[in-house]
């Protein structure tokens, strides 16, 4: 199993299509396909061939050992996050080849999708705190030009102002980088964990979780740091909002968080309570700002604020139950969130407008479209067959369990909420009386067939939850990222033991 | 070599010192390259100092006169095949020594040119890659006209 | 420690200047303070007094102990390559901002509510 292949085939992928699909788009978008198949397939045989491995497959680059090199570990969590990430990435390169037709540059938008991929999959298998930023930054760049694609007004200020929060909290993380590093001369994860472990907590620790709350609260959009959300991820073109909303809060975002405060430091409480409160924040004020949007997807976005808040208060609460039902609401959110977005593209292909004054009647017209949001509002909803349900009955649950019952009647109150602002979309877009916005193109078949697909996945995804298969392949996950010390014991035996220092 | 933009760029004294300061700077930043290994510097310096003489260039003559001598598509062309060649460095490690950006040549004597194993490639390719990039980048943002069209 | 201490006061100086100024460029250039403030953060963590260049020079054994820590500053590089980055993305949509709205008063640029 070669780990390395995750970051250098769509980093090959993105200069070849510079390289030589300049002129012809076609080739642009098949070279972006076969990456992305590529990576998808070998992310899904890494996950497979996982357990025989022992659960952890490690590459040390450059052939030096681990204070001396970058480590990319894959474990259960970073197999299954390279797995939403490829997932969502094959679909939304599938339905942008023909999406784009109203766009132009098309390799250019190929070239920088596929640099997002190489980052986010870096980030994922890093095992090295500045190899992290590194990586975040390219996904980074490359989001904000994406986000400025269209370069029409509202999508350059989105853009910018995306950019200007995003250098502000990566100047934090790499300060915080900067103190670790002072503190444990180390960068390797497991390394500082090891060390901080021998230590103790010292005091300009919390300086640390201050700085990396803050900056990867920014890439997770939690609410003091929400604001360039709702701009930036409307502005992009959909299989980018997709992408932005499905997978790219959840890796800079989530599973960063995951991983250095749980796996590094130990998942300290005063971090988990601050999560915690972040989080419930941004179920309420995500929720109750949906409602009164009018743009399809700047609802979709607000929408997006207050399901990363499930996420992030399932991982917050730290018993099994709840890190579970944040595993799976991630996956399911990543699913039936970029099948909205596409929705939403599809609308727009056809409309050419989002505003959902100008919509309504459009489901004798827009069959696909107007079924697939039907599952989707459902999924996201809860509704019992449809994925959302599971996992945040879950996460209540698991609420009620912690003893945090405030919390699991809040989280339940604005799924009830979700509910209704998604019912008000489907009034106002897709049934009720015809508005003025008309039907002016055919959604292409390679959209449509992305949108059937992801929707059939709303529903077969929630077979995950048969407890055979369950406690096959989820738990496993679950004890990656509950075991504080399990990470650094797994890696320490691939340390250099000899005496360079 | 004939300047068809005379009138472009900044004045006779300016033109004509650049003349002479504009290689003893290219020359500068592959100095640096080519010894990364054994002095401080390397592919990234280099590769800036390297642009900063285009960079040079331009300011003087003007970005027409550059734009005579050198094909932007070549430019672009060019900082992608060192990045492809940058990638293919490490797959060739990854195929000789099994580990991605392994060191699959010799080490070499210390303090010789010919030493550090594959480090003085990758320096030339990320000295191309860093070099153009850096002056696309200035291009572009010169190019930009304050009104749009 | 001092020294430490008036580095999170740059850093400080950049955050107030991105949030207070109202011209692109200047925040672009308090953007760039803030990144100037963590790399000379990161050079100062790997000072030590008395000890020298972390290179081989031929003719000059230095011992390994007496080396400054090379690891802050192959940090340090690589953040002024990706500040490079950043400060350039963020030129180039000043300018094409510029082209839109004719000005680069960002109380004037708010198309976009929320």
């Amino acid at each position: 199993m070669i780990l390395s292949q995750f970051i250098f085939v769509p980093l090959l992928a993105a200069f070849l299509i510079v390289l030589f699909a300049r002129k012809k788009e076609n080739v642009a978008a098949i070279i972006a396909l076969a990456a992305c198949a590529w990576i998808l397939i070998v992310a899904v045989i890494g996950f497979l061939k996982l357990p025989a491995h022992g659960g952890l497959i490690l590459e040390n680059t450059s052939g030096w050992k681990i204070p001396y090199t970058i480590a990319l570990v894959l474990d259960n969590l970073s197999s299954f996050m390279l797995i939403v990430v490829s997932l969502i990435g094959f679909l939304s390169a599938f339905y942008s080849v023909q999406y784009l037709n109203h766009f132009n540059g098309k390799w250019n938008f190929f070239a920088l999708f596929m640099l997002m991929m190489t980052g986010m999959n870096g980030v994922i298998l890093t095992g090295d705190f500045f190899n992290l930023f590194v990586f975040m930054e390219i996904s980074l760049y490359s989001a904000y030009a994406l986000v400025a694609f269209g370069t029409e007004s509202e999508e350059l200020e989105a853009a910018f102002k995306y950019a200007l929060m995003g250098a502000i909290t990566s100047t934090m993380i790499l300060f915080g980088i900067g103190i670790l590093y002072s503190y444990t001369s180390t960068l390797t994860m497991a390394d500082v964990g090891l060390q901080l472990s021998h230590s103790g907590t010292p005091k300009l620790l919390f300086l640390v979780y201050g700085l990396f709350i803050a900056g990867f609260g920014l890439k997770t959009a939690l609410v003091p740091f929400h604001a360039w959300l709702p701009d930036a991820h409307p502005s992009a073109p959909a299989p980018i909002s997709a992408m932005l909303s499905g997978v790219l809060i959840k890796t800079l975002g989530v599973y960063a968080i995951v991983r250095i405060f749980f796996n590094v430091f130990g998942a300290p409480t005063v971090v988990l309570q601050i999560l915690m409160l972040l989080a419930i924040l941004s179920i309420v004020i995500g929720g109750f700002l949906s409602i009164v949007q009018w743009d399809f997807k700047r609802l979709l976005g607000f929408s997006s604020i207050s399901q990363i808040g499930y996420v992030v208060l399932g991982f917050a609460l730290g018993t099994p139950l709840g890190i579970l039902g944040g595993i799976l609401h991630l996956f399911y959110h990543a699913i039936f969130k970029s099948l909205l977005f596409m929705d939403s593209g599809a609308v727009e292909y056809a409309t050419d407008t989002r505003d959902l004054r100008q919509l309504g009647g459009l489901s004798k017209e827009m069959k696909v479209t107007s079924s697939t949001t039907m599952v989707g509002t459902l999924s996201i909803a809860g509704i019992p067959p449809f994925n959302g349900f599971f996992s945040k009955l879950i996460i209540i649950i698991a609420c009620i369990q912690a003893g945090r019952v405030v919390l699991g009647i809040i989280a339940a109150l604005v799924s009830i909420v979700t509910l209704a602002y998604f019912l008000k979309v489907q009034k106002h877009a897709f049934y009720g009386k015809k508005g003025s916005a008309k039907v002016l193109e055919k959604v292409p078949l390679a959209m449509k067939a992305v949108m059937i697909v992801l929707a059939a996945l709303c529903l077969l995804s929630s077979l995950i939850m048969i407890p055979p298969i369950r406690e096959k392949y989820i738990s496993p996950i679950v004890d990656t990222v509950r075991g504080k010390t399990s990470y650094i014991q797994n890696i320490e035996p691939y340390f250099d033991t000899g005496s360079i220092k | 070599m004939q300047n068809n933009f005379p009138n472009e760029g900044m004045s006779v004294i300016v033109k004509t010192i650049t003349r002479f300061t504009v290689w003893l700077i290219f020359l500068y930043g592959l100095y640096i390259v080519i010894h990364g290994h054994l002095s401080p510097g390397g592919g990234f310096a280099g590769g800036v100092i390297v642009a900063l003489s285009y960079v040079h260039l331009t300011l003087a003559y003007g970005k027409n006169f550059v734009l005579d001598r050198i094909n932007k598509f070549a430019m672009n062309s060019l900082e992608a095949i060192a990045a492809i060649l940058i990638v293919l460095t490490g797959i060739v490690g990854l195929w000789l020594v099994g580990r991605f950006l392994a060191n699959f040549l010799g080490i070499g004597t210390l303090y010789t040119l010919l030493s550090a194993g594959y480090i003085p490639i990758l320096n030339i390719f990320i000295c191309v890659k860093v070099g153009m990039g850096l002056y696309l980048v200035f291009y572009y943002l010169a190019s930009f006209k304050p009104q749009e069209g | 420690m001092i020294l430490y201490i008036m580095c999170f006061f740059l850093f400080l100086v950049g955050i107030y200047g991105a949030i207070t100024k109202r011209d692109l460029i200047k925040i672009i250039l308090a953007i760039g303070i803030m990144g100037y403030s963590v790399n000379l953060f990161l050079v100062l963590l790997a000072y030590r007094s008395g000890a020298l260049i972390p290179i081989l020079v031929e003719g000059l054994n230095i011992p390994p102990n007496m080396m400054v820590d090379p690891i802050p500053q192959a940090l340090v590089l690589t953040s002024i390559v990706i500040e490079l980055g950043i400060t350039a993305l963020m030129a180039a949509l000043a300018i094409r901002i510029y082209q839109k709205y004719d000005t680069f008063d960002i109380t004037k640029i708010r198309r976009l509510q929320g």
